[in-house]
């Protein structure tokens, strides 16, 4: 008897086991996937037979010379300013952060300003320097000048728009960067302190690498404004994606076409950005998520 | 057990430190001398200043009036002949690589491994080998007991086992004075205990150690000397047996009725 009930118990158990459930039939989910599907396929279609957006000629230009060297143009601008900017940044994060009156109130002013003005006009602004500062010079403040240099020699398209790309860039990624560093428990710099750190020293081994956890997702931000950013130095005649695209359309009138090279482009750009990203997040959470250990003794992390 | 050299200058020296943040006077005079190998507990209700006075003892906070010494030298200053100057932050972090530090919350580094962390301060503050710095600390985190962490991330571990990586990582740097600042309080019940007796390993071999805790057990167990303060002031201090079964401050009494009382 009590075998019997056993039995039907254990069947019970057997039949309870959530390892074996099936999900109910989701009919509603089925059809919404359904007509989200035909209403993109639907627009591909429109998009791929409109010949208004000329894909010949999109395919056509899209590897054509020019293209590929405004493409290096805005890379290459993007890369240097923004390696600038977060370099500048870190040491105004770390200024703003200081005890130093002095040195955190300069980073301020210069964070002030730079946020607090256009991208476009600061561009401009850098651009047309020799019309303020015909002559620039190295002197002692109210003293003899040591050396001197024509603006316009100094600024071309080139180092105007760096210096303005930077700069701009600096003042936001000070930000970032300080936020970073606040977030990082107030312990970690007391131990560091209690072991005879210099303050140099505490910021690149214990601190940084922590802060860089919150730092990541909006520097990854930042990066992909960079790069559309750029297209605003067209303005001051420098030869990016989009100035020579448009220096092809001025010429053909196939506005739309042209701006789709640039727009799959920068696209491409992105993607590829957002795929770096995710590793290097990856890298700095190490340490956060429970199961992984690492296996060699010293060897350093893989992202 | 009784291993103090009662001749001798003392390892740790303060005299009046006095210490406010803001209109709130937490130490209001302390005098305390610890000898070379002394095993010094701290004991005292919450807010009495223990805690305050021994982050004063590496200059995790400076203090108002009063002077410090360790091992010789002032901490946080230099007397010229008849000037006291302030010492520059890197020569204050000078005079800490003599002192090893074990936090209420651990405070190991979360991006390094339990290996890399207690190697991190030999290797990059005192200029050791990587090579010998990995030999030490394979030996410490043996005594520990946790040679199979070595690679383990804190985030893995226990708090127990947090706290005695915590404490190999202080041990790592050979100080001559360990500061312990509640290093029991932020653990579960249940893992106090191998924390307590890693210190009373180290209590055996004569490091000198200044132990801020609530454990009077440990104090009766590891300590040469119990000290209690109340109010920012040392109350009472001597051997544990004696302040621990007879104290004669009625402050201590209380404390310690308190105490049991909750224990019991």
């Amino acid at each position: 008897m009590s075998s019997a009930v056993q039995l039907a118990d254990d069947r019970q158990a057997t039949l309870r086991d959530v390892a074996n459930a099936h999900r109910p039939p989701e009919l509603g989910r089925w059809l919404l996937w359904a007509f989200v599907l035909a209403v993109a396929a639907n627009f591909a279609w429109i998009v791929a037979w409109n010949p208004n957006f000329g894909w010949p000629v999109v395919a056509q230009w899209f590897t054509a010379e020019s293209i590929l060297r405004g493409l290096y143009v805005t890379l290459g601008l993007t890369v240097v300013a923004m390696v600038i900017g977060v370099v500048i940044g870190l040491l105004l994060a770390i200024a703003r952060l200081s005890d130093d009156r002095l040195f955190s109130g300069l980073a301020g002013l210069f964070i002030w300003f730079f946020r607090g003005t256009p991208l476009l006009v600061q561009l401009i602004f850098w651009y047309n320097l020799s019309t303020l500062f015909p002559e620039i010079s190295i002197s002692i403040p109210f003293g003899p000048t040591l050396v001197s240099w024509h603006t316009n020699d100094l600024i071309t398209p080139m180092t105007a728009a760096i210096a303005g790309l930077s700069l701009n860039e600096a003042a936001y990624m000070a930000e970032i960067i300080r936020g970073g560093l606040l977030s990082v428990d107030k312990g970690q710099t007391e131990a560091s302190d209690a072991f005879g750190m210099t303050r140099a020293r505490a910021l690149w081994r214990v601190i940084i690498p922590q802060a860089m956890r919150s730092i990541v997702p909006p520097t990854g931000n930042q990066l992909i404004s960079m790069i559309k950013a750029t297209s605003l130095v067209s303005v001051i005649a420098m030869a990016d994606l989009l100035y020579s695209v448009q220096a092809v359309y001025n010429r053909t009138f196939e506005v739309i076409p042209m701006l789709m090279v640039a727009v799959i482009w920068y696209l491409v750009i992105t993607t590829v950005l957002n795929i770096g990203q995710g590793f290097i997040e990856r890298y700095y959470a190490r340490g956060e998520r429970g199961a992984t250990e690492r296996a060699p003794v010293i060897a350093e992390a893989t992202p | 057990m009784s291993r103090i050299a009662s001749e001798g200058a003392p390892l740790v020296s303060a005299r009046n430190v006095h210490k406010s943040f803001g209109h709130n006077e937490v130490l209001k005079g302390i005098d305390l001398d610890v000898m070379p190998g002394e095993v010094v507990v701290v004991l005292g209700p919450s807010g009495s200043g223990k805690s305050t006075f021994l982050r004063c003892i590496n200059h995790l906070e400076a203090i108002d009036r009063g002077s410090i010494m360790v091992a010789g030298e002032q901490i946080g200053y230099r007397l010229n002949g008849e000037r006291l100057t302030k010492l520059s932050p890197r020569a204050i972090a000078a005079q800490r690589r003599q002192i090893g530090m074990v936090f209420q919350q651990f405070n190991l580094f979360p991006h390094m491994t339990a290996l890399e962390n207690i190697i991190e301060a030999p290797v990059g503050v005192h200029g050791h080998s990587r090579k010998n710095a990995t030999d030490y600390a394979m030996e410490l985190l043996g005594r520990i007991g946790l040679t199979e962490k070595a690679n383990a991330y804190p985030r893995q571990l226990s708090g127990g086992q947090q706290q005695r990586v915590a404490i190999a990582r202080a041990l790592a740097i050979r100080p001559k004075l360990m500061l312990f600042d509640e290093p029991t309080s932020a653990l579960d019940p249940e893992l106090v205990g191998e924390v307590l007796s890693t210190m009373r390993d180290l209590a055996g071999q004569g490091l000198t150690m200044i132990v801020v805790t609530h454990e009077i057990g440990f104090a009766r167990e590891a300590a040469d000397r119990v000290v209690f303060m109340d109010g920012g002031l040392v109350v009472e201090q001597g051997r544990p047996e004696e302040v621990l079964a007879n104290p004669s401050h009625p402050r201590t009494r209380l404390f310690l009725s308190r105490f049991i009382r909750e224990a019991a």
